[in-house]
């Protein structure tokens, strides 16, 4: 059950239409992607599994459709939801389009913040980046949980937990051999991304306290792949990812647990996996026609309960 | 105007006794050739003053003193103050690698020259010069690709006990560089050693002296200013490379104590950054001062280069 929706994450679009066909096939033998989920209706579950062809979905009660051309950037983790909610929304609604960008948390900020783009995706929140007056200008949709686990180089045989303490320890450079932590004779490399990620920043202030990372042979690397390779590559290497990248790579990696906790989705969504942040999705001033349909569907359930457990991500919930 | 015309067409002066037609009179060919100078002119002043605009207001907006740039902490996060924006490890790095790269390819490259200019024989010269080319076209990635995929492990796995423990280094990444500025160096300097007059060769033959001799006392010292020219701008291309730097260095922002261990360099720096930072704010302010940097080492080399043009010419 889990593969298809792991699946789901190729890049290649030929290879996602392809296994729609797959994935719509198997959501009648499961219609819940996720056990998370499992009170929908077979209507919403098939609509958010059929990708870019789906012409069940027209009759989706969560789509308002409205004609027009919006563009979002920001997030690169973010983006593979607001993507996929996008394509869904325009196959039910063809009068639409939207167009999906990365570019980085900051980038969003600033184009939002600019009218460059109507809608900004940020994984750190607005206060935290701009100055007052102009972070006053942007309205918060609080679209999802997202989630962080620590993985390893699966050469470090006998961690499979790290408390916070040992985190910290690690991260700040007191430990630096993996025996101390009840691991193998090898030294520890941290693999970490650059200081304005919204990874790095949320890895610092849940896990760290706020403490500075180790430097010297710390390696940087820029995004979650360019990570993950790493990690994967290096023996001995630990680094922070998020959950989708951790589950398309979950056969190279091992995945740690934090404080006794494993990395779920029902563990996100409730809050006791503590290494998550929400994923805002930011407008200039309150959002009108299709901005706000669009955002409307982003927080309707089905991307809540269906979408977002697909993608690893967990609902964002009543705050 | 006219004049200019008249003798740029041979074979018009007798047909400048008619009037000259609406086109010949429109002269297009100058106005278009024209306007493409001057729109690269001006593309290149906004240019300049963009990044230096914005190159400076780390110091005017942000506050920051213009000594701080060349301290060696980078401490730009402001939830975790202090901050402290210095700047000397992107630099060191990037001209660390610079020198690196260019002592690797250096000799590769104009011993290859020498060969195809001097040595190799006809079927060999049809080998070597389409292979540059190919060389020349590698895209940055797939260098980046190879250097993260065999160098890094090769060094991580096999020279440990030299102090590679991690395998991205300052070394790995001159490795990389050197290979895709080898093309550059060898092409400019294979031409600077095909325009030596063949007399000198024959004069020198002519002494009874080896070709080794030639090459090391008449050729080499006669195209010194055109292998020169060479070298620095396969620095430049150095200095400018990313991508697939940022694949094999590690990107540790501190200046490395040997070349085994991680670094990173202001063009790596910039592209980490760029996407997180917000515009305005004295983090994304910083970067835009990396690239005046940059800009500033390359006008550096920029003047290199045409000095060495004089000094080559005037001999």
């Amino acid at each position: 059950m889990v593969t298809p929706s792991r699946r789901r994450g190729a890049i290649a679009p030929a290879i996602t239409v392809a296994l729609s066909l797959v994935i719509a096939a198997c959501s009648v033998a499961s219609p819940s992607p996720s056990p998370s989920s499992p009170a929908d209706s077979p209507g919403a579950s098939q609509a958010a599994a059929s990708g870019t062809v789906s012409p069940a979905s027209t009759g989706g009660s969560d789509i308002d459709c409205l004609a027009g051309s919006i563009t979002t950037s920001g997030s690169t983790a973010l983006q593979p939801l607001v993507d996929k909610a996008a394509k869904d929304y325009v196959a039910a609604c063809p009068e639409a389009a939207i167009n999906v960008q990365g570019g980085g948390s900051g980038t969003g900020l600033t184009q939002v913040l600019q009218g460059a783009v109507e809608i900004g995706a940020s994984d750190v929140t607005a206060d935290s980046k701009l100055q007052p007056a102009d972070a006053s200008q942007l309205v918060d949709h609080v679209i999802a949980r997202q989630g962080w686990i620590m993985v390893a180089n699966p050469s470090v045989t006998g961690v499979t937990n790290l408390t916070t303490a040992q985190a910290r320890d690690i991260w700040t450079g007191t430990v630096t051999n993996w025996k101390d932590v009840g691991g193998p004779d090898q030294p520890i490399v941290l693999i970490i991304r650059p200081a304005s990620s919204g990874t790095r920043a949320t890895f610092k202030q849940i896990v760290l306290g706020g403490a500075n990372e180790a430097t010297g042979q710390t390696l940087t690397e820029d995004s979650n792949g360019a990570v993950t390779t790493a990690v994967v590559q290096t023996p001995g290497s630990t680094s922070v990812i998020g959950f989708p990248y951790y589950q398309q790579n979950k056969d190279q990696l091992s995945g740690l647990q934090l404080d006794g906790i494993e990395a779920t989705i029902d563990d996100l969504k409730n809050g006791t996996y503590k290494l998550q942040a929400f994923g805002h999705l930011y407008t200039k001033g309150q959002p009108t026609g299709l901005t706000k349909a669009f955002l409307d569907y982003l927080a309707s359930p089905t991307v809540q309960d269906q979408t977002l457990p697909s993608l690893f991500f967990a609902a964002a919930g009543s705050d | 105007m006219l004049p200019s015309t008249g003798q740029a067409l041979p074979g018009l002066h007798s047909a400048l006794a008619r009037p000259l037609s609406w086109t010949e009179r429109l002269d297009l060919p100058r106005r278009i050739t024209f306007a493409a100078a001057a729109a690269v002119v001006l593309l290149v002043g906004l240019l300049l003053g963009a990044i230096t605009w914005n190159g400076i207001q780390l110091f005017v907006a942000g506050g920051v003193p213009v000594s701080q740039i060349l301290t060696a902490t980078w401490a730009p996060d402001p939830t975790s103050p202090p901050t402290n924006y210095g700047l000397l490890p992107f630099i060191f790095g990037t001209v660390g690698l610079m020198a690196v790269a260019a002592l690797i390819a250096t000799p590769l490259s104009i011993g290859l020259a020498l060969f195809m200019s001097e040595i190799a024989p006809p079927w060999a010269r049809r080998i070597t010069q389409p292979a540059m080319e190919v060389f020349v076209g590698i895209p940055s990635v797939v260098w980046g690709w190879l250097g993260l995929t065999t160098l890094v492990p090769f060094l991580r796995e096999y020279l440990s006990g030299l102090g590679f423990v991690v395998g991205f280094s300052w070394f790995a990444g001159g490795v990389v560089v050197s290979l895709m500025i080898l093309p550059t160096i060898t092409t400019i300097a294979y031409d600077s050693l095909v325009a030596i007059p063949a007399d000198l060769r024959t004069g020198s033959l002519a002494l009874a002296t080896t070709r080794w001799q030639t090459i090391r006392h008449v050729l080499l010292p006669t195209a010194a200013a055109g292998l020169a020219t060479a070298v620095v701008l396969g620095m430049m291309r150095a200095a400018g490379e990313a991508l697939a730097v940022q694949m094999v260095i590690g990107n540790a922002p501190v200046i490395p104590t040997s070349l085994t261990r991680p670094m990173t360099t202001l063009t790596s720096q910039i592209t980490l950054d760029m996407g997180n930072t917000v515009a305005g704010e004295p983090w994304n302010d910083a970067l835009w001062t990396m690239g005046l940097v940059l800009l500033l080492i390359s006008f550096g080399f920029v003047i290199l280069v045409r000095l060495l043009g004089r000094r080559g010419s005037a001999r």
